[in-house]
């Protein structure tokens, strides 16, 4: 039954080959353009996330410097029935390094969800260039854990990171600072401690992250140098990167974490929220663009098949006359319109497809931005089902209204009216 | 036996004004009837034959057609009963434009659903044997003659082995030659396969050959 209302269906399409072609041409443009926007945009949105996050942790652990929670007054005074204030509360002082930091990195390494930890020596320093002293940080880092976990020789422009293991004075320094003090592979580089202690540090890599506040400052060492430079032990470790197997757990790890070990932990999101701002509105526009073409297009529709219906009156009378209900006839446009949807859908996604696959392949190369060569593409089937689901969704709604009309139509009048 | 029995039927028209169009229309068609209903422009012939056809529902009285009470049916189960019992000639030949002349004949058939395409094919061929155009059964059927249009109606018409034809001014879009084309095969139908006939006609000559004969004037029926 159903198939012989497809057929009819059908049979009214093919018949009108040029309407039913720029009927599915609007929807096969507004899926297409869905598929190419989506698939650039969320391309470049992973593309910009991925630039802090991957070499972002994922769960952050360090020592806060904060004043304390409880003030001794508080403890001295019944809260209930006296009234104080204190004024200028400092800051409580604390050691930078995280209290038992080894074995806090071998319990977390047991850690089933947990992917890895690499831990970090900061270490405040100056650059300095004749008389010229410029602020910088240098980090000291396991370079194995660090190029493993957060992609560390991805971001590099020159040199060899494992170097740093070779060399004991060795750096990679930020290619915004071998800029401004004009130095290479190979060069010295000075730097002095806040102690007013000197070292000179022998270049072997430079980094470039893209992020100039960034490439302006930071510079990395091995945790032994940096410790050296800070005149400090070999348990000092100032911060942890944890990076976890399902990223959606950190925000539940750093809780856990904060609160076992007493430390300060932070998930990426809760570091970095301007980021996941930015993807959301960029998604929303995404979604705009491509739900108004695909409006466009289901309007196109519901002219083509108004006018297809208005045709169409001496058949849809006789087909009710031979038995045909008004909930068939009601199929047989509504059908008419899904077709239109499902093919031209399918044509649109191809085409996105095939756009999208070229756009990913176009170069794209800029200085900002050393490990990326083509343009950002994100090619998830999931945007391919949505999609699909918008072709289908919106032609029915643009097929429902005409084709509940044909429904209504009373073959009486039709055929008296001739 | 009685096929069609209509008791009482009033029919009012409320646009542009209220008009009285079928007053009190009583009658019995029985098996095997070839009758013709007759009348004026605008008397109502037309008007009684579509509600007798059940594709009119807006009126008072009662319809019982194969002792069936089609005046309290919903309009599914009236299409489902057009579908199998009652096969339709209009004027105009309304063959849906974009299929063949088989595809047309076959269609009531296919949409009963009660015999395979094959079988269905099989009687469509037959039907368009009886009524001699089997010739043009693969042809568009938009691109045939209007004496042939006629035709390939009257076979979709017969191809559910339906219990009564109706027809409205089915020759009025013919020429004579033509017209009595037409009468010739519903004569026969009547006569071979027990057929029973109403047919909406104001031509004299095609209803004075037919076995009864109901004239109709303003609405009610005069003999």
């Amino acid at each position: 039954m159903i198939l012989l209302l497809l057929n009819i269906a059908k049979t009214h399409l093919w018949s009108r080959k040029k309407q039913s072609a720029i009927a599915g041409a609007g929807v096969t443009f507004g899926i297409a353009s869905f598929i190419i926007l989506v698939s650039f945009m969320t391309g470049l949105n992973s593309m910009l996330d991925g630039l802090i996050l991957n070499s972002a942790p994922h769960v952050h652990i360090y020592n806060e410097i904060k004043p304390s929670e409880e003030q001794p007054v508080e403890s001295y005074f019944n809260m209930e029935k006296n009234a104080y204030q204190i004024h200028s509360i400092k800051p409580k002082q604390t050691k930078n390094s995280i209290h038992n930091a080894v074995p806090l990195i071998k319990q977390l390494r047991l850690d089933k969800t947990v992917k890895g930890v690499a831990p970090l020596v900061n270490a405040q320093v100056f650059y300095v260039d004749g008389s010229i002293e410029l602020n910088g940080i240098v980090k000291g880092i396991d370079i194995e854990q660090h190029a493993s976990l957060f992609s560390f020789n991805d971001y590099l422009i020159e040199g060899n990171s494992n170097d740093l293991k070779f060399y004991e004075n060795g750096v990679v320094l930020g290619a915004g600072i071998a800029n401004k003090m004009s130095l290479g592979i190979g060069d010295v580089l000075t730097i002095a401690t806040p102690y007013g202690v000197q070292y000179n540090l022998r270049i072997v890599g430079l980094y470039q992250s893209g992020l100039a506040e960034l490439d302006n400052t930071q510079s990395f060492t091995s945790i032994a140098t940096a410790q050296k430079i800070m005149g400090q032990k070999k348990t000092y470790i100032t911060d942890l990167y944890v990076k976890m197997n399902d990223v959606e757990l950190a925000y539940d790890k750093s809780l856990e974490i904060a609160k076992k070990y007493n430390v300060h932990a932070v998930d990426f999101r809760t570091a970095n929220s301007q980021i996941e701002t930015g993807t959301s509105i960029r998604n929303m526009i995404t979604y705009a663009v491509s739900l108004t073409l695909l409006l466009v297009a289901g309007f196109g529709i519901y002219n083509i098949l108004n006018m297809l219906i208005y045709e169409k009156m001496n058949d849809i009378a006789i087909l009710k006359a031979v038995g045909f209900s008004g909930g068939d006839v009601k199929t047989i446009f509504i059908s008419q319109a899904m077709i239109i949807g499902f093919v031209g859908g399918l044509i649109g996604l191809g085409l996105g497809y095939a756009v999208a696959l070229w756009i990913d392949y176009a170069p794209f190369e800029t200085e900002a931005l050393p490990t990326i060569k083509t343009f950002p593409v994100n090619h998830d089937p999931k945007y391919y089902v949505i999609g699909m689901f918008f072709a289908i969704v919106s032609t029915f709604l643009a097929g429902y209204l005409p084709a509940k009309r044909a429904e209504k139509i009373d073959p009486v009048d039709i055929i008296r009216g001739q | 036996m009685v096929v069609l029995e209509a008791k009482n039927i009033n029919k009012y028209f409320y646009d542009p004004v209220k008009f009285h169009a079928l007053k009190d229309i009583s009658f019995t068609v029985n098996q095997g009837d070839f009758v013709s209903i007759m009348g004026k422009s605008g008397c109502g012939k037309s008007t009684l034959l579509y509600i007798l056809s059940t594709m009119d529902t807006a009126y008072d009285g009662e319809l019982t057609f194969l002792n069936q009470n089609l005046t309290n049916t919903s309009q599914q189960g009236l299409s489902l009963f057009r579908n199998e019992h009652i096969g339709f000639v209009f004027q105009f030949h309304y063959l849906l434009p974009e299929f063949t002349v088989l595809e047309n004949v076959m269609l009531p058939a296919l949409k009963l659903g009660k015999k395979t395409k094959a079988e269905i094919e099989h009687d469509a061929m037959e039907k368009l044997r009886l009524l001699d155009i089997e010739g043009q059964a693969l042809k568009i059927s938009s691109r045939i003659s209007g004496g042939q249009k006629q035709r390939v109606a009257i076979a979709r018409a017969l191809i559910n082995n339906p219990s009564m034809i109706m027809g409205d001014e089915p020759t009025g879009n013919l020429d004579s030659h033509n017209a009595d084309n037409v009468f010739n095969i519903f004569k026969d139908l009547t006569q071979e396969l027990k057929l029973t006939l109403l047919i909406v006609t104001h031509d004299k000559d095609f209803a004075a050959k037919t076995d009864r004969i109901i004239e109709m004037e303003d609405g009610r029926i005069i003999k």
